[in-house]
C-alpha cells in the first residue's frame, strides 16, 4: 500500500482522472446557482468528445476540435435551456431525453462516418505542458508538470469561477436567482437570461470536460465514453457544496478512488470496492452526516415570470 | 373524457415527431428511411419468433415500468430502478444456484420475493428515509445507490462470492427447479410474461381502487395539502420509493429466472433507464405502461434486425427514444408550433 501511495503515477492519474470531473461539476455549479437541475451534462460531455474527434479530424488541429466541441455542446445546451426555462418543461426528464439521444447518436453517427473500425489512428491531440523549474523537482514535479493542457485551463477556471461567482455582481444575481426568482425579478433581475447563462455555462465547462476526454487523454471516441461522469459530476458538485473549490475537492476526492482502483488491479481489497466509496460518501453527505449540503432554494423548479 | 384523449394523443403525436426526425437523420446519412422502418417493424413483429422476443423484452420493462410509474405517482423521480433490478437480479441468481432440491413452486416464488424484498429496501430504506426525513433529493440518492449496486455485482462476479468456477465473469447456472419455463422454443419468451401483466393490473387497482394508492397520489400531488389533511407523508414518501424498489427488483427476478439462467458481469441492463422512459410515455398509467413497453421493447428487437438486414446502425433507436422523451417532457413545443402555424396562416389571410 505504502508503495502505491508514494508511486508519483498515482498522483499525476488523481489529478488527469479529478479534471472530466471537475469541469461538468463547475458547469453543474453555474446552472444549479442560477436555479436550473442540468443532468444532461452527461450527454453535452458525449457529443462534445464525439465532435471534438471529429473537428479534430478534419481540420488536422486539434485546437479546432476542442473549438468544434465548444460550440456544438453549448448549441445543445441552449436548446436544453430553451425547452427547460422557456417551455418549463421538467429538467431531470428533459436530461434524461438529452443523455439517451446522445448515447444514440453518437453511436449512430461513429458507425456511419467512421465505419466499425472506430475513429482514425492520427488525429491530432491537445498538447501536454511541461513547467519550467516545477518539472525538475523530484516527485511533485511528476505530478505538476507535463499534464495536459486542459488540466490546467480546468485549475485557471476554478479560480476564475469562484471570483466571478461571490465577488461580482453577475454572480450574486446568479445566485439571486436560485435563491429566490421571485424576489430578484422584483429587484429588476432578468430571471430568464440569467438561467440561460447558467445552462449555457453548464454547456461551456461540459464540452471542455468532454473534448478532454476525447482528445486530451486520447485521440479518439468510443461509444458511451463519458461512462456516467457528468452524472458523478452532479455528485461532487452536491459533494462539494455548491461550491467552486468544494466541486474541485470532492472531483479531487472521487479521482484519487478511481487512480486507486486502477493501481489495485491485482490487489487484497477489490477496487469495485473501492469504487463504491465516492456514491457513499455523496449519500452520506446528502443526509448530512458532517455538516449537510443544501441545494439553492429554487433549484430545479421552473420559473415563469410574472409580467 | 377530453383529458383522457389528451393524454393519450400528445404521446402519439410525440412518436410520431420522433419517428420524422429519425428520417431526417437517415436521409442526412445516407440510408432509405422507409426501408429501415419496414426492416425495423419485420425484425420486431415479422415473425412469430421475432414476436415472442418483443413480448419477452417487454417484460422486464413493463414490471420496472410500473416501479416507476407509483414513484412518479407521487411526486418522486427513481432514476435508480437500474441498480433496484441488479439488486433483484443478485438475490435471485444466488438463491436460484444455492438452494438445492426444493420443488419449483417454492423455489421460484422463494426467490422472486426475496428479491422484491432486497429491491424495495434498497430502494425505500437509504433514498426512502433520506427523502422523507431530511430532504436529500431522490433523484440523486437513487442515482448513486445505483452505482453501488453495480459495483456490488462487479466485486461479487469479478473473482468475487459468486463468480463461477473458471475466468469468465459470470454466475453459477441456476437450478432447474428455478427456472421459469420458457413459452415458445427458441425464443425468450417464458411464463414471466404473465407476471408482468399481472403486476399490471395489481398496480391500476393498488393506485385508483385503495386507500393507499389514493394518499400517494395525493402526495405526489400536494404535499402541503395532503399534511394538513392528515396524511402521513414521510410514511407515503417511503411506501412508494419501497414500492418502486419491489418492482425493479422483481423485474431483475424474472429476467434471471425467465431468460438469463444466470448473472453476467456487463455493466448496465438498460432496462432500469428505458423503464423510466417507459413510464413517462405512459403518463404513469399502469395500463398504459403495458403499451408503453411493447414499443420500447420493439424498438430495441427491431433495430437489431434493422443493423443486420438494413445496415442502418441499431441506435437509431436509443435516437428515436430520446427524441420521443424530449417532446414528451417539452409538450409545450406542440402549443409552440400551433400558434406559430396560427400566425402564418393569418399573415398569409392578410396578405
Amino acid at each position: 500500500m505504502k508503495e502505491i501511495l508514494l508511486n508519483p503515477q498515482l498522483w499525476s492519474a488523481t489529478l488527469a482522472m479529478a479534471t472530466p470531473l471537475a469541469l461538468p461539476a463547475l458547469g453543474g455549479t453555474f446552472s444549479e446557482r442560477s436555479g436550473v437541475v442540468n443532468i444532461a451534462m452527461e450527454g453535452i460531455m458525449l457529443i462534445a468528445a464525439f465532435f471534438a474527434v471529429l473537428f479534430a479530424h478534419l481540420t488536422g488541429s486539434a485546437w479546432l476540435g476542442l473549438l468544434g466541441a465548444i460550440v456544438v455542446g453549448m448549441i445543445v445546451a441552449v436548446i436544453f435551456a430553451w425547452a427547460a426555462v422557456t417551455l418549463t418543461a421538467d429538467q431531470v426528464i428533459l436530461g434524461m431525453a438529452i443523455n439517451i439521444f446522445a448515447s444514440g447518436f453518437t453511436a449512430y453517427l461513429l458507425n456511419t462516418i467512421f465505419g466499425f473500425s472506430g475513429t482514425p489512428t492520427d488525429t491530432p491531440m491537445l498538447p501536454n505542458i511541461n513547467i519550467p523549474v516545477i518539472k525538475n523537482i523530484p516527485f511533485i514535479g511528476q505530478i505538476l508538470s507535463g499534464n495536459s493542457v486542459i488540466v490546467y485551463l480546468m485549475i485557471i477556471l476554478i479560480f476564475a469561477s469562484n471570483y466571478f461567482l461571490f465577488h461580482t455582481n453577475l454572480g450574486l444575481r446568479i445566485r439571486a436567482v436560485g435563491e429566490n426568482p421571485e424576489a430578484a425579478e422584483t429587484a429588476g433581475i432578468n430571471v430568464i437570461k440569467l438561467r440561460y447563462l447558467g445552462v449555457a455555462l453548464s454547456g461551456l465547462f461540459s464540452a471542455i470536460g468532454g473534448a478532454y476526454l476525447s482528445i486530451g487523454l486520447l485521440n479518439s471516441f468510443s461509444t458511451d465514453m463519458s461512462s456516467g461522469r457528468g452524472y458523478i459530476a452532479l455528485a461532487a458538485m452536491i459533494f462539494g457544496k455548491w461550491t467552486p473549490f468544494g466541486s474541485f475537492g470532492a472531483a479531487l476526492l472521487f479521482g484519487f478512488a478511481t487512480a486507486l482502483s486502477m493501481q489495485l488491479q491485482n490487489s487484497a481489497i477489490s477496487k469495485n470496492i473501492i469504487m463504491m466509496l465516492p456514491y457513499i460518501l455523496t449519500v452520506l453527505a446528502l443526509v448530512g452526516v458532517g455538516g449537510k449540503s443544501v441545494s439553492p432554494a429554487a433549484d430545479g423548479v421552473p420559473y415563469t415570470p410574472k409580467k | 373524457m377530453k383529458k383522457l384523449l389528451k393524454s393519450i394523443y400528445m404521446p402519439i403525436l410525440a412518436v410520431i415527431i420522433a419517428i420524422i426526425i429519425g428520417s431526417i437523420i437517415m436521409l442526412v446519412t445516407g440510408f432509405n428511411p422507409l426501408s429501415a422502418y419496414a426492416s425495423l417493424f419485420i425484425g420486431a413483429f415479422g415473425t412469430l419468433p421475432n414476436i415472442a422476443n418483443t413480448l419477452a423484452n417487454a417484460v422486464p420493462l413493463i414490471i420496472t415500468g410500473l416501479g416507476v410509474a407509483i414513484a412518479f405517482d407521487a411526486g418522486l423521480f427513481n432514476i435508480g430502478a437500474e441498480g433496484q433490478y441488479w439488486i433483484g437480479a443478485i438475490v435471485a441468481t444466488w438463491i436460484g444456484y444455492s438452494f438445492k432440491g426444493l420443488p419449483w413452486y417454492i423455489h421460484i416464488p422463494f426467490a422472486l420475493i426475496a428479491a422484491m424484498i432486497a429491491g424495495g429496501l434498497w430502494g425505500g430504506i437509504v433514498p426512502g428515509f433520506a427523502k422523507a426525513y431530511t430532504g436529500a433529493h431522490e433523484v440523486i440518492t437513487t442515482m448513486m445507490m445505483s452505482y453501488v449496486a453495480i459495483y456490488f455485482s462487479h466485486y461479487l462476479l469479478e473473482f468475487g462470492p459468486m463468480m463461477e468456477k473458471g475466468s469468465v465473469p459470470q454466475s453459477p447456472l441456476i437450478k432447474d427447479s428455478a427456472v421459469i419455463p420458457t413459452i415458445l422454443r427458441n425464443t425468450q419468451l417464458s411464463y414471466g410474461i404473465f407476471i408482468a401483466i399481472a403486476a399490471a393490473l395489481f398496480v391500476y387497482w393498488l393506485m385508483y381502487k385503495t386507500v393507499w394508492g389514493y394518499e400517494m397520489r395525493a402526495v405526489g400531488f400536494n404535499q402541503r395539502a395532503s399534511k394538513y389533511a392528515g396524511m402521513n407523508v414521510p410514511l407515503n414518501i417511503v411506501l412508494s420509493l419501497s414500492l418502486s424498489g419491489i418492482f425493479a427488483g422483481l423485474a431483475g427476478a424474472v429476467q434471471i429466472l425467465g431468460v438469463q439462467h444466470r448473472l453476467y458481469d456487463s455493466f448496465t441492463s438498460g432496462y432500469g433507464y428505458t423503464a423510466i422512459v417507459v413510464a413517462l410515455l405512459a403518463k404513469n398509467n399502469p395500463i398504459g405502461v403495458v403499451f408503453s413497453a411493447l414499443l420500447f421493447a420493439a424498438l430495441g428487437t427491431g433495430s437489431q434486425y434493422m443493423q443486420l438486414n438494413a445496415q442502418v446502425p441499431g441506435q437509431l433507436a436509443d435516437v428515436i427514444t430520446g427524441l420521443i422523451i424530449f417532446f414528451v417532457a417539452a409538450d409545450k413545443i406542440i402549443e409552440v408550433l400551433k400558434s406559430m402555424f396560427k400566425k402564418q396562416k393569418k399573415e398569409e389571410l392578410a396578405s
